[in-house]
């Protein structure tokens, strides 16, 4: 038997960034070995879509998945990695 | 800390740790925000604060019983509306000041969560303060209000949270310790995540700030002196002090405690204290006063008494007052633990002391400033500059207060331009970090973008250089009332001395002095000097080689600046432009120096150098300055004509050694460059005809003007390790300068091509680029090759193929040095060569063992067709000198 594994890619909206991170991770399985999270739209994120992330990469690490921020800028990523939370996601384009 | 915290319950650690986690989210997040957006939540804030600042005031009365109502109104509004004032218009996110002169650039970093100690005696409004400070600079606080001031602190902490939320700050920004102990602050000072400690409190507070190991502001108790001169402005000093004093009840630490007032005065002082409402204790009131005010036990005041009122104070005594008295006064006979008084207290007690001169107050203040006040604040009131400028210099106080009152005035902004502030740094001398007035920019990390920049290069020249055949013709136009002519006897011989005095002026008086023809020193200097002070010479004419021009030059130096110290002016430096010593510009007598080269090598008649030797204890002595540098050079070849092969050759090389060495100097400039490599094409062509042909006057020419252009580029570039090599070779076995550059000159060449060991610092060179200036002299020199490489070895082909021509030796070794004596001798020439000032301009740093390879290399010598080879890597193993 074989499984196919179908990436998962979300594209995150600035508006509304916490909302959207909370229903990806309610979309996470563990067959969805990776999953992309496209930041390309979010300019800035709030204390509440931080929380949504520390709570998204708990979930993936308990699922192991991977998750892939896509886009993110320099200020966001200063944001995960002051809130220690950049090492607990791969980074792409 | 493990046993501060070991009463910790689980709950109350995550209780902890989630204020950490918020605050640490807000921080974080914080950091995306622009100047702009900082600045639209500070104003409503501030607004916020000032609509607020009696119910503040009110409910911290309430509750700490401590202080005014008014005045704690009134210092709400100043922890808003004055610090608001003070920074709405400063940058304190991105880029916050720039000095382009100096490609310099500060970058605000902020701090990140910020644990803030507040006190009981100004509660909100260092609370208010604090929370404008952090929003302006992007930090998260989480405070932690003295518990006897809880309720008030939280319910500012509140306010501003809620205008700043409201107006687009990160959530969790501020948060507030719910009835903390001394368990939780001892656990949140350790905390990772909390970046820096801002105690303003008790001096317990800010040990235990300064003690976490993390950073801190810690800001705690004053004892504040007051000299009261009798030049002051009574009236005025009196009112300042009892504004100040009773202002909140003396609850601000900077207020004064010990007025230190003349004789003069002192009667008058009083009196006038006493008409505006002040009760002025007689010896067994103040007696009683400071055995109840102050415990006996500690020495330090009575918290009972903390904030209150006057009468509620003489009450408590037992002291009867009328009922509006202000202020109690006792007179104190001395500072220290047998004069309670003397001590800090934030109430509405002041000591005096009658001092009988300046001498006394101003011991008496000092006194009280090292008896629990260092470096917090102290008040001065005189009219006599001299007096306010001595204490200024004897306290030691971070706010020093002319003329106006200590508390208020120490606040900043409204007596004086001082930074608005609720928390006073101290110095190294209360245990703290700063003696600012706290502000914006201690809760930031300023970073520095510093620009590379292009030091100031200079390009220095004697302002006259005569050149071509009878070019010393030109002396008919210098006009002097008595010229020195110096000189060596073999050039006299000639009939050189003969040639020079056929062109001076016909009313010239001419006199002439023979110098030995060798390295001058410092007897020979003195002799000279005595000589040019005889005649009272105007005008010096150096004719001779480089020793004689370096004599004179030296003979000036000390004509014109007796007082000079030739010891101390050849002090060693790194970048003339920094050096420490200084050349006099001060002279008794005024000369012209004219040098007539009578070789083609050293170039002395253009250089800023001179040497001579210290027989008496055995050492060369090397002074450098543009003002040792002649003022005209005449570049006749005639005196050149009848120089001996051995000389030209050895003469010329050092001259192409000279021109090599400046254009991979890491001082090279465009402007140095097009003289070395016009210098390196006229040797190369010139110097084997010269050598060959003696009587060729183009090639002496030539050969005379390259030693002059080549000396123009090495007195503004500076020479290279080829140089450092053959000084130490050449004073230790005795071998010609010129002929000890020439045996280190091929290797010296392939050494510099190749990838350094260690990069010599050079701002002015981008990469390194050694190999491709010898390339570029090779294509200059029409030597052939396509790669860098090749044309590297040309060059060392040709320098080769040039030696041989000369007939120098090819080694060390045909030298007739043995290799057991050269071998004994490596160790100190290697030593030597390193401490030669030449090898600090090379473009790679000579490391001493390198320096130990290089003479071996010469030691060896090349073969025929060039031994010496570029390679790519260096030879030497660094683990050496690791």
């Amino acid at each position: 038997m074989t499984t196919t594994m179908t990436p998962l890619y979300f594209q995150i909206p600035q508006q509304c960034t916490a909302q959207a991170l909370q229903e990806a991770g309610e979309k996470l399985d563990s067959a969805d070995v990776e999953v992309t999270l496209d930041f390309s739209a979010v300019n800035r994120i709030d204390p509440g879509a931080l929380r949504a992330m520390e709570k998204l990469a708990s979930t993936a690490e308990e699922k192991s998945v991977t998750i892939f921020l896509r886009g993110a800028n320099i200020d966001i990523y200063k944001v995960l990695k002051l809130a220690r939370l950049a090492r607990r996601f791969s980074f792409v384009g | 800390m493990a046993e501060n915290i070991a009463n910790l319950s689980e709950e109350r650690i995550a209780y902890l740790e989630n204020l950490v986690s918020q605050a640490r989210t807000a921080a974080a997040v914080f950091t995306q925000y622009s100047q702009e957006d900082v600045d639209r939540i500070v104003k409503p804030m501030v607004i916020a604060g000032l609509k607020q600042a009696q119910y503040l005031a009110r409910l911290a009365i309430e509750e700490t019983k401590i202080g005014v109502l008014e005045d704690k109104a009134i210092k709400n509004m100043v922890a808003t509306e004055f610090v608001y004032d003070y920074v709405k218009d400063k940058r304190t996110v991105g880029t916050i000041r720039e000095f382009p002169e100096r490609g310099l650039v500060e970058v605000a970093e902020p701090i990140g969560v910020i644990f803030s100690l507040t006190p009981i005696t100004n509660p909100t409004s260092t609370v208010l303060f604090k929370c404008i400070m952090a929003i302006k600079t992007r930090n998260a606080v989480i405070f932690s209000p003295h518990p006897g001031a809880w309720h008030c602190c939280s319910e500012a902490v509140r306010i501003m949270y809620e205008a700043a939320v409201q107006h687009g700050a990160p959530e969790g920004v501020f948060t507030c310790l719910e009835s903390h102990t001394l368990e939780d602050n001892a656990y949140l000072m350790h905390h990772k995540d909390i970046g820096l400690i801002d105690a303003t409190g008790g001096p317990g507070a800010v040990k235990a700030a300064y003690s976490s190991g993390k950073p801190a502001l810690g800001v705690g108790a004053g004892n504040t002196p007051v000299y009261m001169e009798k030049s002051a402005d009574i009236d005025m000093a009196v009112v300042d002090i009892i504004t100040s004093k009773t202002f909140d009840n003396g609850t601000i630490c900077a207020s004064e405690q010990t007025v230190v007032i003349d004789n003069e005065i002192y009667d008058r002082v009083l009196l006038k204290f006493e008409s505006l409402g002040s009760h002025i204790c007689n010896e067994k009131e103040a007696e009683l006063l400071g055995r109840t005010v102050i415990d006996p036990a500690t020495g330090f005041m009575q918290p009972m008494a903390v904030g209150q009122k006057a009468t509620t104070i003489a009450r408590i005594v037992g002291i009867t007052v009328k009922p509006k008295t202000k202020l109690l006064i006792a007179p104190i006979k001395g500072v220290g633990r047998e004069y309670p008084l003397s001590v800090e207290k934030l109430f509405p007690v002041l000591a005096v002391y009658r001092a009988y001169s300046v001498d006394e107050a101003l011991k008496v203040c000092v006194d009280v400033n090292h008896a629990g006040g260092l470096g917090h604040t102290a008040v001065v009131f005189s009219n006599n500059e001299s007096v306010i400028q001595k204490f200024g210099e004897v306290i030691n106080a971070g706010r020093i207060i002319v003329n106006s009152p200590g508390s208020i005035g120490a606040l900043g902004g409204i007596y004086n331009d001082m930074v608005p502030t609720f928390s006073f740094g101290c110095g190294t001398g209360g245990g703290n970090s700063t003696t600012d007035n706290v502000n914006v920019y201690h809760y930031l990390n300023i970073k520095r973008v510093a620009r590379r920049t292009q030091a100031h290069m200079w390009f220095r020249v004697p302002n006259q250089i005569y050149f071509n055949m009878n070019a010393v013709e030109n002396l008919r136009n210098f006009a002097s009332r008595s010229t020195l002519i110096i000189t060596n006897a073999p050039l006299e011989a000639l009939g050189h001395v003969n040639v020079v005095r056929r062109y001076l002026p016909p009313e010239t008086p001419v006199h002439v002095t023979v110098i030995p023809d060798a390295e001058p020193d410092i007897k020979i200097i003195a002799e000279g000097v005595e000589t040019l002070n005889f005649y009272k010479a105007d005008q010096i004419i150096a004719l001779g080689g480089g020793s004689v021009i370096d004599a004179a030059k030296i003979m000036k130096l000390k004509y014109e600046s007796p007082e000079a110290d030739l010891e101390e002016l050849a002090a060693p430096f790194l970048d003339i432009r920094k050096r420490v010593v200084q050349y006099p510009t001060g002279k008794v007598n005024q000369s012209r120096l004219i040098a007539i080269p009578t070789t083609s090598g050293t170039g002395s008649e253009v250089t800023p150098f001179a040497v001579m030797t210290d027989k008496e204890r055995g050492i060369k002595v090397t002074l450098v300055d543009y003002s040792l540098a002649p003022d005209v050079a005449i570049v006749d070849p005639q005196f050149v004509m009848s120089m001996p092969k051995g000389l030209t050759a050895d003469t010329g090389i050092d001259c192409l050694t000279h021109a090599l060495e400046a254009g991979v100097s890491i001082y090279a400039s465009p402007y140095t460059d097009s003289n070395a490599m016009q210098a390196i094409r006229l040797a190369f062509h010139y110097l084997p005809i010269a050598y060959e042909h003696p009587d060729n006057e183009e090639a002496r020419s030539m050969m005379h003007n390259a030693a002059c252009i080549a000396a123009i580029a090495f007195s503004n570039a500076s020479v290279g390790v080829n140089h450092a090599l053959a000084h130490a070779f050449g004073a230790r076995f005795g071998v010609p300068h010129g002929r000890a550059n020439a045996l280190m000159l091929p290797h010296v060449i392939a050494y510099n091509a190749s990838v350094p060991t260690k990069f010599m610092p050079s701002p002015n060179q981008r990469g390194y680029n050694a190999h491709k200036k010898y390339a570029m002299m090779a294509d200059l020199l029409g030597l052939g090759g396509h790669t860098v490489e090749e044309k590297v070895q040309n060059l060392v082909t040709a320098t080769e193929q040039l030696l041989d021509r000369l007939a120098i030796p090819r080694s060390i070794a045909e030298m007739g040095i043995s290799k057991e004596e050269f071998e004994r001798a490596l160790p100190d020439l290697a030593k030597i060569a390193f401490d030669d000032p030449s090898g600090r301009s090379n473009p790679r740093m000579p490391l001493v063992s390198e320096l130990v390879e290089l003479f071996r290399s010469a030691y060896r010598g090349r073969s025929q067709g060039g031994v010496a080879t570029t390679s790519k890597k260096s030879t030497v193993d660094e683990s050496v000198y690791v």
